[in-house]
Order: C-alpha cells, then structure tokens, then sequence
C-alpha cells in the first residue's frame, strides 16, 4: 500500500438479498474512499442501507459486484484479512453482559492478540478515554446504554486499529454520552492519524465529520466535506415569523408557493429554505430573517430532487376528523404528584403537569428518564403507585377503558400486522374501536384519502416503506377520531422528509383541538411542541415552551443554544444539585 | 487455530455457565428433573393391582385358592360377595380384573373334574390385562400342584413350560428403562446446550462482534464445544449416579466403556445442536426446533420405550438416523448385559459416523460472513 493512499476504497458496489420470493437491492453504484486521520461520514435513514455498507467495508458482506479494498485487502480474496485488521464495531455491540467491563476488554484483547506486556498501557488509556475507570469490576449488563456503547469503543480499540468502522455508534445513547463518544472518535482521528467511518442517523453529527456522504435509498445521493453542502444553502434559509401569528398560521399561509425547498414548524415561526435563484416571495405580515443553514437543508434539497411527487411537495397535509372537538375539557391531560415504583426502584419520582386541549405536549428525555412510565401510566396500561391523573376529564385509575376510547396510540414500533394488507390493519383497527357498519366504511374511506393510502391498499404491511408504514400507523391510531393522540418516538428512523411529513399532519390535527403527547429522543423535534417536560431520572428538569427552555441555558459563552445544548446543560446542573444534596 | 484466542474463547464461555444459570439448569438440574418424572412415572410393571375376588359359593376350597393372591407383591385382591357387585367395581375402575370361582369350584376340584375360574380382565389398559391373566394362571398352577400334592397323585400337566429370562432376571422394568432414559436426557441437553448458547450470541449481537475479530470460525465452534462438552459430562455423570443410586440399576459392563461411549454419544447431541444454531438464530425457535427434531425422535424412535422391531419397516428404517437409537443400544447392553463387543462396536461405528457428519456439516455451512 502506498503512503499516502486511502485505507478503504469502495468501487461500484452493488448488494443484493434474497427474501422470500423478492431480490431486495440494499446497496448500488457505491464508490467512496476513506482517507487515514479523517473521519467519513454515512448519514442516511433507517434503511438507507447504512448497516449493509458497513458489513461490506469490514468483510463481513461480499459485494455482488464491484470492490471493496480495506488496508490494501481486496474482501474478495481476503476477507478474513480485513476481519483480522479492520477495527468494526457493529450497530448492536457484542458485549458479553455477564462479563465484567475488564473481562470484555481481557477478551477483545486476547481475540487481537494484544502482547501482554502492551495491556496495562493500552487499558489505562482506553478507561481514561471512556470514563470507564471505576467501573473495571461492573458487569456489563449493569451498565447504562451510553457506557456500554463507549465500552464496546473500548474493546474495538484494544488493538489500536488503522481503519476504523462505527455502524451508529449514538444511536439510543443520551446526548451527554454522545458528545463524550464523539470526543474519543476525534482524539484518535487527531491523535493517531486512524481513518474512520462512521454511520449516523442524527443529521446534526455531520458536522463533525470531515467528509460526509448521503446515502438514501442504497444510494449515495451527494458527498463532500459538510462546509460544502452548507456553502451551497448559503444566504438560503430564513426565519418567517408574523406578528401575532403561530407558526402553524404562517405555514398555511406558505403552503402553495413553489419558492420554497422546505419550511418547518418551529414554535412562533417558520424556518424556510428558498429553492436556488428563487427570488424572496412578498407576502403581507410576514417578516423573513435570515438564519445560517444547517445540514439539514441540504439533505432535504437532495431528497426532493431525488424524489420528486407528492411527498416532496409542501401540500397542507390536512387530515379533516370527522367529528367535532368540541364538548371536551379545556385541561385535557392532568397529572398531579405521579409517582411508580418498581420494587424499591422509582421510576417516576412525583411529577405534575397539565396539557390544554389543542396542544402539542413534548416528554422528552435520555434512556431512563421515566418517559415510558409515565406515557403508560397516562395510557392506562400501568396503574400508578400514588398521585392523580386524569385524561380528557376522565379518571384513568377508576375508568380506564372510558378514557382508552379517547385515545389514539401509536408507538415507536408502528404495531402493525405486517402479514396483514392495509386495508385490512385499518378494518381491524377500526373493529377493535368498536366502529360498524356505514361508520366503518366512512372511516376507511377517510384514512385512504387523507393519509394517500389507495395505490397501497391491498399490499401486505411488511412491503411498505418506513415512511408510509408510519402513515398507515398514524391513520389506525386516529381511525376512531380519539381527542388524544399519544406518540411513543413516532418518528426515529424515518427520512428527513416523511418526519415533515409527518409533522405537517400532526401540526393540522392540533390545529382541529387534537391533543397530542409526543415523546421523542430527537432534540430539535422538541421545537415542534408548544409546550414540554424535560425529564431526568424520573423528575421533571424543565417545563415550558421550547423557546423558554432553550433560554435558561443561555450563558455568555452560549448566546444561542439549542435543545441539545439546553438538555445537556440543565442534566448537569440537575446532577450538580442531587450531588450536593446527598 | 490459535491456542490464545481459543483459550480465550473458552475463559468466556465458562464465565458465561458460571454466571448465567440457565446453562448450569439444563446440564444438572433438567436430567434430575426427568429422571426423577420418568424415574418413577413411567414403569411398564405390575404392581398392587387392585382386583375383585368372587365365590359364588364360599368353602374352604375356595378360600384356600384366593389364599394364593393374598401374598402376592402384584395384587391388591378385594372380596366381593357376588358377581353384579364386583362387576360394577370393574366399571366404577375401582378393580382392574375379576377373578370368579363359580359354585360348582369345590365340588368340580373335589371330583378331579374341571373346576373352571373364569378370569374378567379390563383390556383398556393392555399391559395390566396380560399381566393378569398370566398371573392368575400362575396362581391356577401352583395350587392344582398343592391340592395334587395333597392328595398325594402326580401332577400332570400336558405341557410344562420353563421360561428363564435372561439379563434381566427380576424382569424389572426400571432396568431398561431408566439406561434408555439416560439416552433420552442427553440427546436433550446436548442439543440444548448448544442450539441455545450460539443462538444467544446471534440474537445479543456478540457474533457479529465475534465474526469480526481475528478469531477463526473453527475456534469460535471448538470454543464453544468444550465447554459444553464438559458441561453436558458433567449432566452426564450426575444423571447415571442417580440412576445407579435411586433406582439401583445395576451397571454390569466395564465404568470406562461407558464414559467412552457417553462421550461420543454427546459429540453427536453437540453437533445436532450446533447445526441447528447455525440455522436458527435466535433462542426460541432453536429451543423448539431441538425439541422436535432431536428429543422427540429419541423418545419415540430409540428403541427405549417403544420397540423398534415392532415398527412397521419404513419407520424402522428412519431409526437408523437416530444417533439416540446406537446409543440405547449401548447403554442397555452395558448396564443389564455387560461388555458385549461386538453390539458395542457396531453401534459406538454409528455414533462416530453421526457426530462426524454433523461436525463437519456444521464446519462446511458456518462461514464468517453475515449473509
């Protein structure tokens, strides 16, 4: 190999599966290299074909056609050479949970074949990195999910590696412990000149990558340093706001113009990208300032150039509900002093709050922080230890079937029957409401226009996309026209434009007096919500409208932080104060 | 193979049984379980079977005859004054057969006529009903002889069969059934064993982290295979010292031919499971598809219960594919017959052939690739 030369290089790669009777292109027309003291960047959705690139480049998966030649081994000939030099870590790491943090790192090290008299060093360096050091004797499985990810770092990088491959190594890990992993895959890059790739579903990770590619679809839509995709949305993207107008007004209110790439909702306004050399359209009461891009833009511009139609197109995605709002409680969720216990653990450690009719209400929080409990609780599927908690006037702990029929669910898994056609989900859901006859009929025919579900209508579950899967989950969720409408992380892992997508649809049922409660684990989701609870270790942080929450962390150093910036903030404060207090 | 990396592999694999007690639950605790369940509930004796005893005309003669019943270890004999009562004892299940001396018994065997006993049996459970029948007839002999002996004339019988059984001289069910048990319990575990603990590590994700570390696909197998090797010896052992102790199943072979034999057998239980782990990834299915394709057949297609010579010839010749059936074969020879060479090489040849078919199966089909 000559110096000089990049580690990996990918040619033309092409990957295809077998299932069932269908050949399933994972992977096309891929080309990319990864040059050493770099990190290289594989942004893209769930099902993207991320995981597959990944198990290319480190020998575990041989292309069907094209090359794939790591640290000079072509995986062809070579594949166990690659598997022998490669440092991969894979999306689920494999750590033995009934190992100690120092027996998985004794075996990855005994597997590498690291000389004995090297350990004592390596492992010092390696515990500092990860911030593992007190835990050497702690069983894996006690491990919280950010430290198990940063040990499964740990244990790739036994044997310092050359070339490096992350399949999502910040997937489900707090944004705390996704800084500190982004930190350690930076030292090694500026310290020991290692290559990395690394793959990612948080599009705001691009940033820390000196080459980024966009993979949709099996594809590589775009690649280059982020600096780039952000030059080319320069002087592009803005802030509308109206006087006296929500942010949902604005955007009806934008619906139609073809000037714009993109618009969001984010509390008082609308953050917009203009289409290139289209002129700044005059509309009455609304102001634009300009705001820096993100990568985001760019993502999104390549995605509707990539997929033009009905989904890339800014319609008012307006799911008409049939029935009136009215009648209903102004407060429509109140909780007051909730508390659950696991055994002796407390999960949900006394919290209250209240949300209006019509709003959307954010839980948002790490892995741990109570969300799920609570949103059981609020469900009816998990009674509380002690406290009140009352849902559209109802109290769920003596009327949990009433307050069930006014509810809409739909969680993080979609449970939907994949065997099962569209049609046929939405006639079971609606059964399963207790709609007959006529209404049934009506409803169905409602969620098949409104949700755009014909052309799929009498193709199985398991065959839809992640997007439309998520709009058929939607549509059975709402087929009995429930007044709350709760959402278990509606939407991780979908594109950038089915969660518009999506929201756009949540946004219009607010609009109609829909109460919705979303928990998410995507920051700048929250932006989404008028109002939210930020939760840590089962109490409440922070509650508030986003924008009030993103100023407690204001500070000189931070004129302008995000949610993430808030979240992390006010987590070390809060871990501050409970230090002190014990 | 590297010794480091498979030494290695083995460490964690016995971290793993130490600390994870399901592993130490199917190697010890499930033979204790089903030797103690088929131990003592399954048993194709007789014993204590409740029976009906009716004289329609009561005389000392008769008494004497029932008198042969009351001793015996296989009967639980009841009087019933007549005939229509016992009958709806033998309905009502409370007896399982009926033994009627008719009033014209005492007269009959006073005369030297034929006395005639009529024997009622209920045939629905089959193994009592013979059982029964032979009995009675046993009692029928014995007395004829002491009421010849009585009156001092010779016994004469048309014919006069002598059956010895061999091997098995008490004809205790127990001592072919619990060896053929132990057949059965590691065809169980072994596969068990296996098919569970690769599965695992699909489903959890540390083969993929495996897969992609210098460790070589053999060494992750024979990784794997030692430990649980020893492991299921170890189940092994437990499971024939309480069937040697509980059920005092007299063992006749040589000790080391039967640890010789056992060790092969659990090659080919390991085997089976480690194929089947390669095929089914994850822990639920493996665990069913090591129930139905290696215990069931064991059980059924063995020889342990069910005899193989009785079944119809294209079942009989699925049988030679049962590694539990060579292994049966052993184990009852060895324990009730003693070393017998020539079944013991034939059927150790099989299971040689059988555990070597499976490893290298299992050798050719895994590959350190995710596809």
């Amino acid at each position: 190999m000559a110096a000089g030369a990049p580690l990996l290089e990918v040619h033309d790669v092409r990957k295809t599966f077998r299932a069932a009777k269908e050949v399933i292109t994972a992977v096309s027309d891929v080309s990319f290299t990864v040059p050493a003291g770099a990190i290289t960047g594989l942004l893209g959705p769930d099902g993207a074909g991320k995981t597959t690139l990944m198990r290319l480049c480190a020998g575990l998966l041989l292309p069907d056609s094209g090359r794939v030649v790591a640290l000079g081994f072509d995986s062809r000939q070579a594949a166990y050479r690659i598997q022998q030099s490669v440092g991969y870590m894979p999306q689920r790491f494999g750590l033995y949970e009934d190992l100690t943090v120092q027996e998985n790192l004794d075996l990855f090290a005994d597997l590498n074949g690291v000389a004995r008299a090297l350990r004592p060093a390596r492992y010092a360096d390696l515990l500092r990195l990860t911030g593992l050091g007190p835990f050497g004797k702690r069983l894996a499985r006690d491990l919280s999910g950010g430290m198990k990810q940063k040990l499964g770092l740990a244990c790739t990088l036994v044997r310092p590696p050359r070339l490096l491959v992350l399949d999502e190594p910040t997937v489900g890990v707090d944004p705390i412990s996704r800084r500190e992993l982004w930190a350690i895959v930076s030292d090694l890059v500026s310290g020991s000149g290692t290559g990395i790739l690394v793959s990612t579903a948080y599009l705001d990770e691009a940033e820390r990558c000196q080459n980024v590619l966009l993979v949709h679809r099996g594809k590589v839509l775009d690649q280059g340093p982020p600096g780039d995709f952000r030059a080319r949305m320069a002087g592009r993207s803005f802030f509308a706001t109206g006087a006296g107008a929500s942010g949902r007004a604005i955007q009806a209110s934008l619906a139609g113009h073809g000037e714009f790439v993109d618009a969001v909702v984010q509390r008082d306004g609308v953050r917009v990208v203009l289409r290139p050399d289209a002129p700044m359209p005059v509309l009455p009461g609304i102001a634009f300032t300009p705001v820096p891009p993100r990568f985001e833009d760019a993502f999104v511009e390549r995605l509707r150039e990539a997929a033009p139609g009905p989904a890339g197109a800014m319609a008012s995605m307006v799911p008409a509900q049939g029935g009136p709002q009215d009648g209903s409680p102004e407060v429509m969720i109140e909780v007051h002093d909730l508390r659950r216990l696991f055994g002796s653990f407390e999960a949900v450690r006394g919290i209250s709050f209240r949300v209006h009719r019509g709003q959307i209400f954010g839980l948002l929080g790490a892995n741990g922080a109570g969300k799920t409990t609570t949103f059981r609780m609020l469900c009816g599927l998990l009674p509380p230890s002690s406290g009140t908690l009352t849902v559209a006037g109802v109290d769920v702990r003596s009327a949990a079937a009433a307050a069930r029929a006014r509810m809409g669910y739909m969680s993080q898994k979609f449970s939907l029957y994949g065997d099962l056609s569209v049609a046929q989900n939405l006639a079971f859901f609606s059964a399963a409401y207790g709609l007959r006859g006529a209404r049934r009929a009506q409803r169905l025919r409602w969620a098949a226009e409104v949700f755009e579900l014909d052309p799929f209508w009498d193709i199985n579950t398991t065959e839809l996309a992640l997007g439309f899967k998520q709009r058929l989950a939607l549509a059975c969720a709402l087929i009995h026209e429930p007044r709350i409408l709760f959402l278990d992380e509606p939407t991780s892992g979908v594109d950038p434009l089915a969660r518009r997508e999506f929201w756009g649809r949540i946004n219009a049922l607010a609009e109609q007096g829909v109460t919705i409660m979303v928990t998410t684990h995507f920051m700048e989701e929250a932006e989404y919500c008028d109002e939210l609870v930020l939760m840590s270790l089962g109490s409440i942080l922070a509650a508030g409208p986003p924008a009030q929450i993103r100023a407690r962390a204001k500070t000189e150093a931070m004129p302008d932080p995000t949610m993430d910036d808030a979240f992390i903030a006010l987590i070390a404060a809060h871990e501050a104060q409970t230090r002190r207090a014990s | 193979m590297n010794g480091e990396r498979l030494l290695a592999l083995m460490r964690k694999e016995m971290l793993q049984i130490v600390r994870d007690p399901s592993s130490i639950a199917i190697a010890f605790v499930m033979p204790l379980f089903l030797l103690l369940l088929f131990g003592y509930g399954v048993s194709l004796d007789a014993r204590h079977v409740p029976i009906a005893l009716v004289a329609s005309h009561p005389t000392p003669q008769t008494s004497a005859f029932f008198a042969g019943f009351q001793g015996s270890p296989y009967f639980n004999p009841r009087l019933y004054p007549d005939m229509p009562l016992a009958r709806r004892a033998l309905m009502g299940r409370d007896v399982d057969g009926i033994v009627w001396l008719r009033a014209d018994f005492s007269r009959g065997t006073l005369q030297g006529a034929a006395a005639p006993v009529s024997v009622i049996v209920n045939g629905v459970n089959a193994n009592n009903a013979r059982i029964i029948e032979g009995y009675v007839q046993g009692v029928w002999a014995s007395w004829l002889a002491t009421q010849a002996q009585r009156r001092g004339s010779p016994l004469i019988l048309p014919v006069d069969v002598r059956s010895r059984v061999w091997f098995n001289p008490a004809l205790r069910s127990h001592d072919y059934l619990v060896p053929g048990l132990i057949a059965v319990i590691m065809t169980l575990i072994g596969a068990l064993l296996t098919a569970l603990v690769v599965a695992r590590e699909w489903e959890r994700g540390t083969m993929e982290a495996l897969m992609a570390s210098p460790a070589t696909m053999a060494e992750i197998l024979v990784g794997k295979l030692i430990p649980y090797f020893l492991l299921g010896m170890g189940g092994m052992g437990i499971t024939l010292v309480l069937a040697m102790g509980l059920f005092s199943v007299p063992l006749v072979g040589s000790f080391w031919v039967l640890v010789l034999c056992s060790a092969l057998f659990l090659m080919t239980a390991l085997g089976m499971g480690l194929l089947i782990s390669t095929i089914a990834k994850n822990q639920f299915v493996a665990g069913m598809i090591a129930l139905v394709a290696t215990y069931l057949p064991a059980f059924i297609l063995s020889g342990f219960i069910f005899d193989i010579h009785s079944m119809p010839w294209p079942i009989r010749a699925v049988t030679h594919l049962i590694a539990a059936r060579y292994f049966v074969s052993i184990l009852q020879t060895l324990f009730l017959a003693g070393d017998v060479w020539p079944v013991i090489a034939r059927n150790s040849g099989a299971l040689v052939l059988i555990a070597a078919f499976f490893l290298a199966l299992v050798a050719r089909i895994s590959r350190k690739r995710l596809d």
